[in-house]
């Protein structure tokens, strides 16, 4: 009796992933195990048999409800959840929403999450380089004259606009007395003189009213940065440092050349079906999903998730699961009534003469009918003529 | 093209199926087109792969699964 060898048991596993019975996460743990044991081939036959057994034995059966699996395997956790929206990450760094309420925001699709982040990573020649990330966290962050300045106010007396600068903010922004000077001039609206580190802006006008109105527009005027952007913070993670931001605006950001696109990514998930498309809007889905779930020590099976990102993203942009979403597009009137809006839904369907197919689970508990699931799914159909022998 | 967005982690592999390819598909999963998950023609992973898209085409999306290993997904090119 000989027993196989290495060589031979993966010639055995490679044949295995080819035929694509079972997954190849399967067949790999497989191939662990087995070199760890002196077998026959006649044993590796009967261990491959007994594996896929098992594994077809542990699939989903055709006519099982996943969805409503899903929903209670989702749902039921979320009962335990914290309803405190904000949570400080870090020491004194960004406040994010979790719990419950960051579940909702993802399941419903919303368009402007709360706490809206990024994590930029950047390329391997910039990375290690902190005087370099820090320029490159400056051309991020969104600085307007407002924030590097002590006050901007009207000096009524000569009718200008005085800005009183900070010089440590500047430094620390990255903006020269040039740069104000410059953006200053571009609007066409005065002349412009610097004394020191304050900044006079003679306008045009006389008018109080417009000076007001100019006053306004000079203090929101954006030095650099992306837009949305509202701090960064440089972290260290290994021996690389990584710029996390308040806000987010991942298309402007991938535009930066020094910024690795490969790892870059953001929470917001409308941004990234925008920037990278459907798929990578389903992975995200699912990556925060999960993560919401498991920073609260929940444990929900993944597939339960995928299920649901899978639905989200089925017509190839992100619709809610609520009744804007997955649940509004059901073509049973009755089920779209059982959900939200009764009235409406029934008055708009009879207003169309809609039909109702009763092919669904809802519809049919309504009525008082089987419903399809299970054994329920099956219809049999009798041939008389044997009966009758 | 070294910064394309089909790098980043979040992108799984897009691969647009010719007719014969699309067509076994169909036949293998006994399914018409309109019963596939959608992606619309506009999708940046679409564009990023610069080739030829028209409406109706099939494009098998090979993501790397946390369960399959690795999982193959078919999806439908809309307007």
């Amino acid at each position: 009796m000989s027993f196989l060898n290495d060589n031979e048991i993966d010639k055995e596993m490679n044949y295995l992933i080819e035929s694509n019975v079972i997954p190849v996460t399967i067949v790999e743990q497989l191939r662990v195990k087995l070199k760890e044991l002196k077998i026959t081939r006649k044993e590796l036959k009967k261990v491959v048999e007994e594996v896929v057994r098992e594994y077809k034995n542990a699939l989903v059966e055709p006519g099982e409800a996943v969805g409503t699996v899903a929903a209670q395997s989702i749902g039921e956790p979320g009962t335990q959840m914290t309803l405190k929206t904000f949570h400080y990450a870090g020491a004194a760094e960004f406040n994010v929403t979790l719990g419950l309420p960051r579940l909702e925001e993802i399941l419903d699709a919303k368009k402007n999450p709360s706490t809206p982040m990024m994590e930029v990573y950047l390329k391997d020649d910039v990375k290690h380089d902190e005087e370099k990330v820090k320029q490159i966290s400056q051309r991020i962050e969104l600085t307007k004259i407002e924030s590097v300045a002590q006050s901007v106010e009207i000096d009524l007396a000569n009718m200008i606009i005085k800005i009183t600068l900070d010089p440590s903010l500047m430094e620390d922004k990255g903006v020269s007395y040039n740069d104000i000077k410059e953006k200053l001039e571009s609007l066409h609206k005065g002349d412009v003189t610097v004394e020191e580190n304050i900044i006079k802006f003679n306008p045009d006008t006389n008018d109080l009213a417009q000076l007001q109105q100019l006053l306004q527009k000079i203090q929101d005027l954006t030095l650099n940065g992306v837009k949305g952007i509202k701090r960064v913070v440089i972290r260290k993670e290994g021996d690389e440092y990584v710029i996390s931001t308040d806000g987010s605006n991942l298309k402007d950001v991938l535009e930066i050349p020094e910024v690795d696109v490969k790892r870059t990514t953001t929470n917001h998930i409308g941004e990234i079906a925008e920037v990278l498309g459907i798929e990578a809007a389903r992975n995200a889905i699912i990556r925060e999903a999960v993560n919401v779930l498991e920073e609260q020590g929940l444990d929900v099976d993944i597939r339960h998730i995928m299920l649901v990102a899978d639905l989200m993203t089925f017509d190839g942009y992100i619709s809610q699961i609520g009744r804007h979403g997955i649940s509004g597009k059901k073509p049973s009137v009755l089920a779209r009534a059982a959900f939200e809006k009764t009235v409406q839904n029934l008055f708009e369907a009879s207003v169309r003469g809609d039909f109702d197919e009763l092919k669904g689970i809802a519809e049919n508990v309504i009525i008082g009918q089987t419903i399809p699931v299970g054994t329920g799914l099956i219809g049999l159909l009798m041939e008389h003529s044997r009966k009758e022998e | 093209m070294s910064d394309s967005i089909l790098d980043n982690i979040l992108v799984p592999k897009h691969v647009i199926l010719s007719e014969i390819e699309a067509n076994e598909v169909l036949e293998k999963l006994k399914v018409k087109p309109y019963q596939l998950p959608k992606i619309l023609i506009t999708d940046p992973a679409i564009k990023a792969l610069n080739q030829k898209v028209k409406v109706g085409d099939i494009v098998k999306i090979i993501r790397s699964s946390p369960t399959a290993g690795e999982s193959v997904a078919y999806r439908a090119v809309i307007e």
